[in-house]
């Protein structure tokens, strides 16, 4: 499997990350490497493995479904870029 | 009596206890050390105000006979953890101003024990590195040189600030987080000692998440009962990490006193590898001396994939970082590029935002997730980590605890090993499988490189058995009786 310059810029797209024309050729040199690197568990069988799903054998632990914690309006926009009204503000999404 | 600086936790703390100083004293000679330090590029933002605020409050506690069991100790904290009120950027450019409106459980637990922070440690960005220089702030400086070389080493990554700071002399001791060896590796770099408790052992909420099922936060310092001091401190169950285990917190100071008289130590053939110096292989004999010296027995184990060990977190870590780097959006906090559109906005504030490794790994994760690939790569190298998982528990029916080198080289210089990610990589060859399968595991200084620079061994314990680990740590650091330092602070 090798990755070309169409799949790299498929791949910056998913990524959500602008990646130039002309840096594309690069970045799929590099992947390429390090893809051709991890290849080599192709080799180990794994027919019949569990995957790992978590790392500690802990049931998953439940609470009450109740709130606990909100009202925090101030707290969480503090950080936005641009913000109006106790809303974040992005660009126009629907005409 | 020896600088303030000089003194381990230990020592400060009981200096503190007999009032020889006070914590503002201890507090003022560390931030003039840091002062003095600046070309090591250890800290991304001081906090010397915020450090005397504290220190005097630990003092007014000693003073009414309260604290806690780091009152009044200087420590500092890798700026992977949210600290209210303080700049946290993860190293990244994209969280420009980010200042977080909460505090990491682990941050909150340390200043409940009454420890005073000097600042926000540097480190690579987003934890994604093995020495240093992804950082959106410059690489931190590892205070060695090689013997007659004066070019500047790299610190090892991901904390390697915290690991140049402790290293240093600017802090008694600092936080750290490690994924794939992120604790363990700068700390052999810089000759201390570093933690990485079981998976689930220090809480995760409210530390800038990089490979969910890897991230575990531990402590720096320089020596093994340092680290069970923080360690005690750092640890604990938290109802806001799930993965956190309502286990409770020995006292692992305790631990250090036993002796290890017919404790099992491992030696797994497959950790030598092509290319090691030879240094490193003689240390680690060296290692199994002297816990045969004391009574230990001295097991040879199989540990068979090992060797695919890397490749197997080059999968996994990257998968979960493109999946939990996804909110860096420009939207809610940090860096924001402005667009036409909301998706042109995402696409210019990320591609300014992240560095060139992060963008690297970004791409390797949302390849291996994308449809058609998932089971060939994703699901592959979850098979692969539950064999590895396998591999260190059919081990521990036969041992308490594996020794192993904690890196394949000392320290190298800024700048080498940058145009070859899989070089980098390599960096954590054994590191990475005690990560994967969830184990606690420390660094100790054990000796030097023909070089002169420091060199670690690794104890990798059984799961939540971290005090046979510092038990073990204990017996590196008592035999090899590491007491070199480096000459200068980088300055």
């Amino acid at each position: 499997m090798s990755i070309d310059k169409a799949t790299v810029a498929h791949i910056a797209r998913l990524a959500r990350i602008a990646l130039p024309e002309d840096a594309r050729e690069a970045v799929a040199g590099e992947l390429n490497n390090i893809l051709a690197w991890v290849e080599q568990l192709a080799e180990v069988d794994t027919d019949g493995v569990e995957p790992m799903t978590s790392v500690v054998e802990v049931a998953l632990p439940l609470r009450a479904d109740e709130v606990t914690d909100g009202a925090r309006v101030e707290e969480i926009l503090a950080n936005a870029p641009r913000r109006e009204d106790g809303y974040f503000v992005v660009p126009k999404v629907v005409e | 009596m020896a600088a303030l600086t000089d003194l381990t936790l230990a020592e400060a703390r009981a200096g503190l206890a007999a009032g020889d100083f006070s914590a503002r004293e201890l507090t003022q000679a560390h931030l003039a050390a840091i002062e003095a330090a600046r070309a090591l590029n250890a800290f991304i933002t001081e906090t010397p105000e915020r450090a005397l605020e504290m220190a005097d409050a630990a003092d007014a506690r000693r003073a009414r006979g309260e604290g806690g069991a780091l009152n009044g100790l200087p420590i500092a904290i890798k700026d992977l953890f949210c600290t209210r009120g303080v700049l946290t950027t993860a190293g990244s450019h994209i969280l420009d101003g980010f200042v977080p409106p909460y505090e990491s459980t682990v941050t909150e637990n340390l200043w409940s024990a009454g420890a005073v922070m000097l600042g926000k440690a540097n480190l690579d960005e987003f934890a994604m590195g093995s020495s240093n220089t992804t950082s959106h702030y410059g690489p931190a400086i590892n205070p060695w040189r090689r013997a007659g070389d004066d070019r500047p080493l790299v610190s090892g990554g991901s904390s390697g600030g915290s690991a140049a700071a402790v290293a240093g002399r600017i802090a008694l001791a600092a936080t750290g987080t490690d994924t794939g060896g992120s604790i363990r590796q700068p700390a052999a770099f810089c000759g201390i000692v570093g933690l990485k408790p079981t998976y689930g052992r220090c809480s995760r909420w409210g530390i800038v998440a990089f490979a969910s099922s890897l991230d575990q936060a531990g402590p720096l310092t320089r020596t093994v009962r340092d680290a069970a001091i923080m360690l005690g401190a750092m640890a604990g169950h938290d109802p806001r990490d799930s993965t956190s285990v309502p286990q409770p917190v020995p006292d692992y100071e305790a631990a250090l006193d036993r002796d290890v008289k017919g404790l099992r130590v491992g030696i797994p053939a497959e950790y030598r590898v092509d290319e090691m110096p030879e240094a490193i292989d003689r240390l680690w004999q060296k290692g199994a001396a002297w816990f045969r010296e004391r009574g230990a027995e001295i097991v040879e184990i199989d540990l068979p994939h090992t060797r695919h060990a890397l490749p197997t977190y080059y999968i996994v870590a990257p998968a979960e970082a493109s999946s939990n780097l996804a909110r860096y959006d420009g939207v809610r906090y940090g860096l924001c590029v402005e667009g036409e559109t909301l998706s042109e906005m995402y696409e210019k504030t990320r591609a300014e935002g992240f560095g060139d490794e992060v963008k690297r790994r970004l791409f390797i994760g949302t390849y291996v997730l994308s449809a058609g690939y998932y089971d060939a790569y994703y699901l592959k190298a979850q098979k692969l980590r539950t064999l590895i998982a396998n591999d260190f528990r059919a081990a521990f029916e036969k041992v308490d605890v594996v020794l192993t080198p904690t890196a394949p080289s000392p320290a190298f210089a800024v700048g080498e090993k940058a145009d070859d990610s899989i070089a980098m990589y390599l960096n954590d060859v054994f590191t990475v499988p005690a990560s994967l399968a969830g184990l606690p595991a420390i660094s100790v200084p054990a000796g030097l490189s023909d070089d002169r620079l420091p060199l670690g061994l690794h104890v990798i314990g059984k799961p939540f058995d971290e005090e046979t680990v510092l038990r073990a740590g204990r017996v590196i650091e008592d035999a090899a009786g590491f007491d070199t330092r480096p000459e200068g602070n980088g300055a």
